[in-house]
């Protein structure tokens, strides 16, 4: 039966003009009131598909239909008229308007003549809130709402233009826990209103719990479509990635040795009288890999900020192998066998124009082994990052391609590659796998507790819980610039009881605390 | 104080009206999103095909409205190049800045060859007080002591260009196309998203500001000076983008910023009458930015602690 698809995209095929096939035969088939998952690794087609869909770009081959009717999606103006409404990972809203001005752009309600009906505005604004129990400010600056508010504008922006289809990139990306349940709850809600949902991620939990099917897609080509209920998160991993992933990180006990990190009573209080940081002591041993967990901007920004000298802290020292960090530049800190996996990468960790290779040397390229007296030993340069791009499986044609043309996931595999093989004593990873494809998640989290066993010393800053959970040997939780919690093994630990000294309903006390110093 | 005089006051206003012309040319270009460092440029090519048009036509209206045109037709061209041809928007506003310079010089040698048999280097005999923009004395305000005689009898296009402030105001925070141009100038990703033509909506913005500059053109070489001549505009389209700037791109902050820069011009004029040496007069104007940035930044500081001290 045809008539019970939405939307049936068939035998799509997309190839760019620089000759990249982004999809291959392609076909995607969403019913009518179902929540629809588009699955995949970061550079699997799932992207292009759905520009395909919204009219951003047009398939190479093959044809859309929409209610069964065949369609030519040549702009996201047709797409909007033909009901699908896209939700973009990175948010379509203008911060300086009002919320009710974001939600009419395009279509301004008008009073004599040519002025803005603001409160017409605002009142369409309400009434779809209402009606989708979307609460939203109308009139707030969407500069000024939560991250998640403004995810309820986009979806409020797509159905007040009439979409009956809703794409989702990777909503819930940007989103705390708490706000992510509270989409789920609104998207069921949608559902049961007759709407069709299609959820892009490569979360493997959200899938399993929010939708109904799912379409996967590998290498540009679709695996098949699967009930949600009849698979298990072990075969979608398989599927997408073409192997089982470890989901559970397999890890020897760390055998700590002597003190490599040494942070005492580190404070900092920020250029607006707030305090960041608030006496923050902590130790990390060789060996063992310490985990900081937290609601974003609790002070583990800042504090990876003093680690690594892009910030002087107000109070406190910060010691390395017992050498003093602070006041040092970042080539000094090196220097000491610190390294940094940044959370930006595209800001920090990369030049994005410049090539792989010469971003895989750039924090080495004085050494006498690269040199051949004021000129680059190209030959020698060649060998190292060719080692390093096979040593990290880092998918491209040659050292010499950009690095911003790579996928997210083969941009991160650059960056842990220069991090790791710099002959580090200390690792900070902030995020390291934010945002990155199963498989190269896999790779990262490995290579991290592989070179923790080898006898170095790893601070983790993770917003994925599961990450800090599996990966660190022990845990700390900040909350409001302080260490809230300290668990020496985390194998004890529930989400739950995380979740509440995230959110600061507990707090240790300052001898449990104290006890990562390991004194 | 000699300085202080209505005279000195009233020509705070007649120095600062080509500034807030292209002040609000600036305002509207950054909100949406486009850097018109060719502001300077497409005046001193209307403040030149102004004064030639007004005296060819004997008509100060057609030379004004010719001044117009032709800001907006240079304002468009430079939107054919940056927004279809994709070139830097610094690019094109330095090329249409160099043509301001050699390329009038070189205009008016050509066209009066041809017209007048002998080239002019200046079109200053050209304009004469019929073809002066008018001045207005306002009834009742003309009479008021002191006051009267700083706001009234002011150039129609000093008027305009306090009014346009307001109209300015209106268009962009209440009107849709206002919102256009500043959603297309914050998001374009955003507006392209929801059928809002981005490349039309550019091309309005830089085509107002290109009217608004050649406003101000016009008023250099119809009021100001009687004529155009090289170099005539001095950087004034350039103080507007600082102007922008420290207006924060508010329309009403950024035309304080332009009274301060008239004020400064004006002082330095004004002193210099008085017989101080020229050395001593010249860094006066530079001064006053340089303490009104101070200034402004010191409050933008404030501001920011408020707000944030708010939020927290």
């Amino acid at each position: 039966m045809s008539e019970e698809y939405v939307i049936q995209m068939k035998d799509i095929t997309k190839v760019y003009p620089n000759g990249t096939v982004a999809n291959q035969d392609v076909c995607l088939n969403v019913k009518k009131g179902e929540i629809h998952a588009l699955m995949g690794e970061n550079g699997a087609g799932k992207s292009t598909l759905m520009k395909m869909l919204f009219g951003l770009e047009q398939p190479t081959s093959g044809e859309i239909l929409v209610n069964g009717e065949k369609v030519n999606l040549s702009s996201p103006s047709m797409a909007i008229s033909k009901g699908i409404g896209m939700v973009h990972q990175h948010f379509m809203l203008v911060p300086s308007l009002t919320v009710a001005e974001n939600m009419v752009l395009g279509m301004v309600p008008k009073r004599s003549g040519c002025l803005i009906d603001e409160k017409k505005a605002v009142e369409l604004t309400e009434e779809y809130a209402k009606k989708f129990n979307l609460l939203v400010d109308a009139r707030a600056k969407v500069m000024d709402i939560p991250v998640g508010m403004k995810q309820k504008v986009e979806i409020l922006k797509a159905l007040v233009r009439g979409a009956r289809i809703l794409i989702l990139d990777e909503p819930t990306a940007v989103l705390t826990a708490q706000e992510t349940q509270e989409l789920f709850v609104q998207l069921k809600n949608l559902k049961n209103q007759g709407y069709t949902i299609i959820f892009i991620s490569h979360k493997l939990k959200e899938i399993m719990e929010i939708t109904d099917r799912m379409t996967i897609l590998r290498g540009g080509r679709s695996m098949g479509v699967h009930e949600t209920s009849q698979v298990t998160p072990q075969e979608i991993s398989r599927l997408m990635v073409g192997r089982d992933v470890i989901l559970k990180v397999e890890k020897d006990k760390a055998q700590p040795g002597k003190e490599v990190l040494r942070v005492r009573d580190l404070s900092f209080t920020n250029e607006w009288g707030k305090k960041m940081l608030d006496s923050v002591s902590l130790s990390v041993r060789k060996g063992e890999i310490l985990g900081i967990a937290g609601v974003e901007g609790n002070g583990q920004k800042e504090l990876v900020d003093m680690l690594f000298g892009f910030s002087r802290p107000n109070g406190g020292s910060i010691q390395v192998n017992g050498e003093n960090l602070i006041g040092l530049s970042q080539r000094e800190i090196r220097r000491k066998h610190v390294s940094l996996v940044p959370e930006d990468r595209m800001l920090y960790g990369i030049a994005s124009t410049a090539t792989i290779e010469e971003n895989l040397i750039s924090d080495r390229s004085g050494s006498p082994e690269l040199n051949r007296g004021i000129l680059f030993n190209m030959k020698a340069i060649h060998k190292e990052t060719e080692a390093l791009i096979k040593d990290y499986t880092v998918l491209c044609k040659n050292g010499s391609q950009q690095v911003g043309s790579l996928s997210g996931g083969n941009i991160q595999k650059v960056v842990v590659a220069r991090e790791f093989s710099n002959d580090p004593a200390l690792i900070i990873a902030d995020q390291p796998t934010r945002g990155i494809d199963v498989g190269a998640t896999e790779f990262i989290r490995k290579k991290l507790i592989e070179l923790s066993r080898s006898g170095i010393a790893v601070l983790l800053i993770s917003a994925d819980l599961n990450e800090v959970m599996e990966l660190s040997d022990s845990l700390i939780i900040m909350h409001g610039g302080k260490i809230a919690a300290y668990f020496e093994d985390t194998a004890e630990l529930t989400d739950e009881l995380m979740g509440r000294y995230m959110l600061g309903l507990e707090e240790q006390s300052p001898e449990e605390i104290r006890r990562v110093c390991h004194e | 104080m000699r300085i202080l005089t209505t005279d000195f006051f009233f020509s705070i206003f007649r120095i600062a009206t080509p500034i807030l012309l292209a002040t609000l040319a600036a305002v509207i270009g950054e909100k949406g999103g486009i850097s018109n460092i060719g502001l300077e440029g497409i005046m001193m090519m209307s403040a030149l095909f102004g004064s030639l048009s007004a005296f060819w036509s004997k008509s100060w209206v057609i030379g004004l409205l010719a001044a117009m045109a032709v800001g907006l037709g240079e304002a468009l061209l430079m939107g054919v190049f940056a927004f279809k041809l994709k070139t830097d928007i610094i690019l094109v506003g330095t090329a249409v800045n160099m043509i301001g310079s050699g390329g009038t010089i070189f205009l008016v040698k050509t066209i009066t060859n041809v017209t007048m048999g002998s080239a002019l280097t200046s079109t200053t005999s050209l304009i004469t007080k019929e073809l002066q923009i008018p001045s207005i004395h306002i009834p009742l305000i003309q009479d008021i002591p002191v006051l009267g005689k700083i706001i009234s009898g002011h150039s129609l296009l000093t008027y305009l260009a306090f009014l346009l402030v307001w109209l300015t105001i209106v268009l962009l925070y209440k009107t849709p196309l206002g919102m256009n141009i500043r959603s297309v100038g914050e998001n374009p990703n955003a507006a392209s998203s929801v059928g809002v033509s981005v490349s039309k909506i550019r091309f309005i913005t830089i085509g107002i500001g290109g009217i608004l500059a050649g406003m101000g053109g016009a008023y250099m070489s119809m009021y100001y000076a009687m004529g155009w001549s090289l170099d005539m505009v001095a950087g004034r389209g350039f103080i507007a983008l600082a102007a922008q700037s420290m207006g924060g791109g508010e329309p009403v902050g950024s035309m304080l910023a332009a009274l301060v820069f008239g004020f400064a011009q004006a002082l330095g004029i004004k002193v210099s009458a008085t017989g101080v040496d020229s050395n001593l007069v010249a860094p006066i104007p530079y001064i006053v930015t340089i303490l009104s940035l101070v200034v402004f930044a010191l409050n933008q500081r404030r501001k920011e602690r408020k707000r944030y001290r708010g939020a927290a």
